[in-house]
């Protein structure tokens, strides 16, 4: 039962084949017998989620259910959900009950959705890996020696193991994206502004965005379609007629352009994964799409600018967790100063403190207009390449990483090397523009890979279209891990 | 520019982190390394382009001045470390 999409899982409610108690308590089962070894969820409460399995069960009789009541997913630790612990991966928020709904665990509530838990990430989504955690590092179902990915890596991993049909993710730089290429499920990356930011923790706040991750490019659809939409509680959020992201899927592919940016296939690219990507656009071509070669001339200045521009946000961000109205108070203290400054050095690990003082650094006097604002002139140019490209072509297509996923503590030690496991997804994000990783084959080792298809602002449904051909004609969206069933 | 072990104190003052010399050294060897990357984008030129603080220019809502939401108090002080008739508990800031 655990084996089956959203969509199945809806159809399967819908026809009476199961409850959604029985569902639940499937995946539950599951989530206790894998959980140990890979570290996926953070909490787990069977309690709350088989209550509210069965409200849904009882919408359902009443003759009231939606598409997805009573389906369970998991949503990622830095989304507040009432009653739930919410710890964002850091001891911070290791006592963190939090005491309010945030609009996307509000919306899938609504729809009928049951909560399955919550899942280990990142700590406050500063990561690539999810080794940064404070509840210990996620392991890939795939080979339990290498890491998942990150931040999104619990709820990755979840989703690859069969532990959950979908989870909620968030996407700063690379986090819902490289998770789901390194762990072989699909994840999408809405245009900012699209899914509300109310109740998901802050990191860098103009470019956190929420997204779905699935197994499938129409479970993405299904899932997107009830967390988007618009929230007076978040400045950012836009105000836009509601659709239905899955409305394009079945539309040929015939006169679609695909640009493919040189920049995307240049040194560092592991050959096992551009070889997959290669052949990818090859099976594009042969749906009818025709391919441009184009340029992105500002991609590799997309790092180093985010490194400036996120921990900015961050170290502003980050300024409220204080010891004073929630989360981590140290136990000694002299005075006021020294219970903040003892209390952020023992709740903040040792990548978020870094975060930190590089944002405080950037943005302290005497340096932010050489640092900060030199970098959001910069960003400028970044989002000019993809305007400029998307003249010439209607997505564009690459490799979500440079590699497949790597060993745990393989690249814990510096951190630049970490942070360049996200040189493809960055950029994205920088622009505010929609991205999404599908699966697209694997390397020699059989590890999976991602194909990243980056769409121009509010085309979700071109895109969710463009994977959902290519996943009628392939079958890698459906691989399963050597072990689960 | 050469990151110093005094500025990884100030930024680390600044940010209200408590750090002893150990931690500073290891810091600073680590940022040295992530603001050698960072070097890389203040080598671009940059004059005539306007700062990008967002990705969609919007304009801010207005909303009406109205209370919207009851008093949750209790509910919200249920999670803070030290409380007392209603009140947040720090240490003694005026003597």
């Amino acid at each position: 039962m655990s084996n089956v999409t959203l969509k199945e899982l809806s159809v399967q409610l819908a026809a009476g084949a199961c409850s959604s108690v029985e569902l639940s308590r499937d995946f539950i089962n599951k989530i206790n017998s894998l959980n140990k070894d890979l570290g996926c969820f953070i909490t787990v409460d069977a309690e709350r989620t088989l209550a509210q399995a069965k409200a849904a069960d009882a919408q359902r009789a009443a003759g009231h259910a939606g598409p997805l009541t009573g389906v369970p997913l998991a949503h990622k630790d830095i989304f507040c959900a009432e009653g739930w612990l919410t710890t964002c991966g850091s001891r911070m928020l290791a006592n963190f009950v939090a005491p309010y709904d945030a609009h996307v665990v509000e919306r899938c509530n609504a729809a009928g959705m049951v909560t399955l838990g919550k899942t280990n990430m990142d700590e406050f989504a500063m990561g690539s890996s999810n080794e940064t955690s404070y509840y210990g590092p996620v392991r890939n179902p795939w080979n339990r020696d290498l890491v998942p990915g990150g931040s999104s890596g619990g709820s990755a991993a979840a989703v690859a193991a069969r532990l959950a049909p979908a989870a909620t993710g968030t996407d700063t730089g690379g986090s819902i994206r490289q998770p789901a290429a390194l762990t072989g499920i699909c994840g999408l990356k809405p245009t900012y502004g699209l899914v509300s930011r109310y109740g998901m923790i802050a990191f860098a706040s103009s470019l956190d965005q929420a997204g779905p991750m699935a197994r499938s490019a129409e479970d993405l659809g299904l899932l997107l379609n009830v967390m988007a939409g618009h929230d007076p509680r978040d400045s950012t959020s836009l105000e836009r007629p509601a659709e239905d992201y899955n409305r394009d899927l079945e539309k040929p592919l015939q006169g679609l352009r695909i640009g493919l940016p040189q920049e995307f296939f240049a040194a560092g690219l592991a050959p096992d994964v551009q070889r997959a990507v290669e052949a990818a656009v090859a099976e594009y071509k042969k749906l009818g799409a025709t391919v441009v070669d184009i340029s992105l001339p500002n991609m590799e200045l997309s790092v180093p600018v985010y490194y400036v521009l996120a921990p900015a946000e961050a170290s502003s961000n980050l300024s409220r967790f204080d010891g004073v109205r929630y989360g981590h108070r140290a136990a000694e203290y002299t005075d006021l100063m020294d219970m903040y400054k003892r209390s952020r050095a023992e709740g903040f690990g040792a990548e978020v403190k870094r975060r930190i003082l590089i944002g405080t650094y950037v943005l302290s006097q005497g340096y932010y207009d050489a640092y900060y604002i030199h970098a959001q002139k910069l960003r400028r140019l970044i989002a000019g390449d993809f305007a400029a490209a998307f003249k010439q072509c209607d997505v564009i297509m690459g490799p979500t990483s440079p590699t497949t996923a790597f060993k745990l503590g393989e690249k814990s030690a510096d951190p630049v090397q970490m942070y360049l496991s996200d040189i493809y997804t960055i950029a994205v994000n920088l622009a505010g523009l929609p991205g999404m990783s599908i699966p697209c084959g694997f390397d020699g080792g059989g590890l999976p890979v991602g194909l990243q298809i980056i769409g121009n602002y509010f085309d979700e449904a071109r895109m969710l279209n463009v994977a959902h051909r290519y996943q009628m004609v392939t079958e890698w969206h459906q691989r399963v891990p050597p072990g689960i069933g | 520019m050469a990151l110093t072990l005094d500025d990884v104190q100030r930024a680390a003052h600044l940010a209200r982190i408590a750090v002893d010399d150990a931690e500073a050294g290891a810091a600073l060897a680590q940022l040295t390394r992530v603001f050698g990357l960072i070097e890389q984008m203040r080598a671009v030129e940059v004059s005539g382009i306007s700062p990008m603080s967002h990705a969609q220019d919007l304009v801010l809502r207005l909303r009406p001045d109205a209370v919207t939401e009851g008093d949750q108090r209790d509910h919200f002080q249920a999670i803070a470390p030290e409380v007392e008739a209603g009140l947040y508990l720090v240490p003694k800031v005026i003597e």
